[in-house]
């Protein structure tokens, strides 16, 4: 009864997994401890996916391509580094907005250089991508500077502190949700209304979908490839800056390493390493649960040392039953 | 969907006149005619190699010509290019579809017309609206919202017809229409061609498997060697003469030779059954014996073939061979017996197609020169070239990639890696799918001459005229049943068509 209210396919799709994963495991952690299912936690979890939640929808752009990004990391931490000197050589009370804006700028010139190799001179995006991630980084260390700045412009300051909703629960507990997650949200409209309602954004799928094809109905793949990464290299910016305006810390160290749990994150939501497919309610899910994992492991009784035991089990049960699934499906059709 | 009387119908829509390609020092094409009007469907039919792809390249504007006259609706077009030819309707429909797998068929089919009305966004009730209306136009029930990776082969091609109407094609080129389609599917797309036609679409058909389409074409034109060899109406044209004028000799197929008197029985198979898709199949095969399976898609016929080499593994039932039980569903107990399996699709099941055409062949016998755990290549590489040179593989270079052949040539590669195994018993699995007129014939000779050394072969294929000229008996399944067990002395092409369909 229940199946036909629900949509097609529903019950085998990556998403009802990766949710059906999550509510186990709030279940398990509620039960262990009555105290995990508070406000707090779920603002807890919220402020975590802000930063992980922006790099993964521009990851889940690239993956959808057919592409791969590794380098966002990196173009991440660069940017927001790079910004954040800028603001305090030239104008230490420039207002946050337009730090933010210079980071993402940066963020899109970096992108730029991935667009570059990838789109004309159509070289493998694993590659190009590896190869951008030390690059940049080494760059940034060298020239632009190694020294962690705890010494923010005011403003970034100020706009760590914005919150929209604060306060203390009965039991004593502080919570907070701050500003930034406006701009995942903003991330996540943009997202969605150029994957689902532009051309540009279909072609896209097409591209992923096959590139050949796509090319012969007169898709511009290569201005589309080089826009994705510029794009992603601006949501790079973006969640850097918002990482250290949040952390009240530029730490040219910080951030790199984090690339293949965002990735994860993203496969784990159904996006398909082959291209062509992937959806921002899956991506979410995925950073949802990636992040529950890293944060809350304990709760449920699984000592942190697991935690990449976890995230990887995870993400082969959530990647393989799927697929071991349409194996059996296709061997049924003979 | 095109508007006849929007166009001047007096002028042919597409008028090449004394065309000729030349690719650095190569003519592809030399001074070749070619006319198509509205409503009108032609058969260009020529073998690989012949310059009917470059004359399609030169139509939709990919390729520019070196010398002659393109007209397309009476004006001379000087620079042809994609996007002219698709402004006059010029649509090419290509083997592989050119389709999204991960996309909706509406959005396959519709987002391409929105892409050329240079939209920016893209309006998804429209979208399924023209998809329908088209689907709908055409008589074909499809799911719109079904993505087209899980599509059979003749919806995707549906979907790509209906992609080219709803891009408002008015010349529709449609490359190897039905090579992967069954007898069926191939009715239904004629009478869409049909309903095309009667709407002013103009269809040509690039294959060299025509005898299918030559009944709703009004025309015929023969390439050989970039040359214009014949043309003319499609009514005096019949599959004999249209594989004279392809290959410019008679291909004339002699049935084998009878089985040897008292040969023996090779493979013995009875109850083999898997639920849902074969039941209680039993067959015999002796020495020295073609024996072919015929069936519609679906039928069953590619399952039995794969359990019989331990592929699928079937529920119930036993195999014998030589007097010895093969366990079932093991494909290296099957092959180490001496038993063969030449797969149907040999580009995603048989062949490696990047490797070269020497290590294709070889592959099947690192066993037999491995030396102690090391591998002999030199024995190896050596035996591997002896075969290639006796199946009369034409390759100019055998280090090249195995991509680079022709169809027919591809499946000799597939053929002499099992036949260096020296197998008692081949299952040849759909041996000439792709494979053009005078290719086919000579590896039906090789067939043939296998069969008298008294290798036992086992042919699936529906293409009766191949079975008939090839096997000496043959099985007609139905649903998973053996229904039918016919000579092929006794045998008509006609009535095994009326068996197969009924």
């Amino acid at each position: 009864m229940l199946t036909g209210l629900l949509p097609k396919g529903f019950l085998t799709r990556n998403e009802t997994l990766v949710a059906g994963v999550i509510l186990a495991f709030c279940v398990l952690a509620t039960l262990s401890d009555p105290l995990f299912f508070t406000v707090t936690t779920v603002s807890d979890l919220l402020r975590a996916s802000i930063v992980i939640g922006i790099l993964a929808i521009g990851a889940m752009v690239v993956l959808i391509s057919g592409g791969i990004d590794v380098s966002f990391t990196a173009v991440a931490v660069f940017a927001m580094y790079l910004a954040t000197r800028i603001a305090l050589g030239v104008w230490p009370d420039m207002p946050w907005p337009m730090i933010f804006a210079l980071a993402m700028v940066a963020g899109a010139g970096l992108g730029a250089i991935n667009g570059l190799f990838i789109a004309f001179f159509k070289l493998p995006t694993l590659i190009v991508t590896l190869g951008t991630l030390s690059v940049f980084r080494g760059f940034l260390l060298t020239f632009v500077g190694s020294q962690r700045i705890s010494d923010l412009p005011p403003e970034m300051r100020d706009f760590s502190r914005g919150v929209l909703a604060r306060g203390t629960t009965e039991a004593g507990n502080f919570y907070s949700i701050p500003w930034s997650i406006l701009a995942l949200v903003a991330v996540i409209v943009l997202t969605w209304f150029m994957l689902k309602k532009t051309m540009l954004g279909r072609s896209i799928y097409a591209i992923g979908g096959s590139q050949e094809s796509a090319r012969r109905i007169g898709i511009n793949v290569q201005w589309t490839q080089f826009f994705i990464y510029v794009y992603v290299g601006a949501l790079a910016g973006l969640a850097g800056i918002i990482h250290g305006s949040v952390g009240r810390m530029a730490d040219p160290f910080s951030l790199v390493g984090l690339e293949l749990s965002v990735i994860a994150a993203v496969v784990l939501g159904g996006a398909r390493l082959i291209g062509g497919y992937g959806t921002i309610t899956g991506t979410l899910l995925g950073v949802v649960l990636i992040v529950l994992v890293q944060t809350n492991l304990i709760v449920i009784g699984i000592p942190t040392i697991w935690q990449s035991v976890t995230i990887g089990m995870l993400i082969l049960l959530g990647t393989g039953v799927p697929a071991y699934r349409a194996k059996r499906a296709a061997a049924r059709a003979g | 969907m095109a508007n006849p009387d929007a166009y001047p119908t007096t002028e042919p829509l597409i008028d090449l006149r004394a065309i000729t390609k030349r690719y650095a020092g190569v003519t592809a094409l030399d001074t070749v005619d070619f006319t198509v009007a509205a409503g009108e469907a032609v058969c260009l039919a020529g073998e690989n190699g012949s310059g009917k792809s470059t004359l399609i390249k030169i139509i939709s504007g990919v390729e520019q010509h070196t010398n002659g006259d393109i007209y397309i609706d009476g004006a001379k077009v000087d620079h042809n290019n994609p996007r002219i030819a698709a402004a006059h309707g010029v649509m090419v429909i290509f083997q592989d579809f050119s389709l999204f797998p991960n996309l909706q068929v509406y959005e396959n089919i519709a987002y391409p017309s929105q892409l050329g009305a240079q939209n920016r966004l893209f309006d998804r009730a429209a979208a399924r609206k023209m998809a329908s209306a088209i689907l709908s136009k055409i008589g074909v029930d499809i799911e719109l919202d079904a993505r087209v990776e899980s599509l059979p082969v003749a919806q995707k091609q549906l979907v790509a017809i209906s992609r080219a109407l709803a891009s408002q094609a008015r010349l529709i080129i449609m490359d190897e229409p039905t090579t992967a389609l069954t007898e069926r599917e191939v009715a239904r797309l004629l009478d869409i061609i049909r309903k095309l036609k009667d709407d002013g679409v103009a269809v040509v058909f690039v294959s060299h498997k025509l005898a299918e389409v030559l009944e709703v074409s009004e025309k015929v034109v023969v390439l050989r060697n970039g040359k214009k060899v014949a043309d003319g109406d499609a009514k005096d044209f019949d599959t004999k003469s249209l594989a004279y004028h392809m290959t410019g000799r008679e291909v004339a197929e002699a049935a084998p030779e009878p089985i040897q008197a008292g040969a023996t029985t090779l493979m013995q198979v009875e109850g083999l059954s898997k639920t849902g898709v074969f039941e209680r199949v039993s067959l015999e095969l002796k020495a020295g014996e073609i024996l072919g399976i015929t069936g519609l898609l679906g039928s069953g016929r590619t399952s039995l073939a794969k359990a019989l080499f331990g592929l699928v593994r079937p529920d119930a039932g036993t195999i014998h061979f030589d007097g010895g039980k093969v366990p079932l569903g093991d494909p290296l107990a099957a092959s180490k017996v001496g038993i063969g399996y030449v797969p149907e699709d040999r580009l995603t099941e048989g062949l490696f197609l990047t490797q070269s055409i020497l290590r294709n062949v070889a592959i099947g016998r690192l066993d037999n020169h491995s030396k102690g755990g090391l591998l002999d290549m030199g024995g190896l590489l050596n035996e591997a070239a002896d075969w290639i040179s006796r199946l009369k593989i034409k390759a100019p270079d055998i280090a090249a990639p195995v991509q680079s052949l022709s169809g027919g040539n591809q499946q000799r590669v597939s053929l002499a890696r099992w036949l260096s195994r020296a197998p008692r018993v081949l299952l040849l699995n759909g041996p000439s799918v792709g494979v053009d007129v005078g290719s086919k014939a000579d590896i039906h000779d090789i067939i043939r001459n296998l069969a008298k050394n008294g290798i036992g072969i086992i042919m699936i294929s529906d293409d009766l005229p191949e079975l008939l000229a090839t096997c000496h008996r043959f099985l007609v399944m139905k649903d998973g049943r053996i229904t039918d067990e016919l000579a092929s002395a006794s045998t008509t092409e006609a009535d095994l068509a009326r068996r197969l369909a009924s």
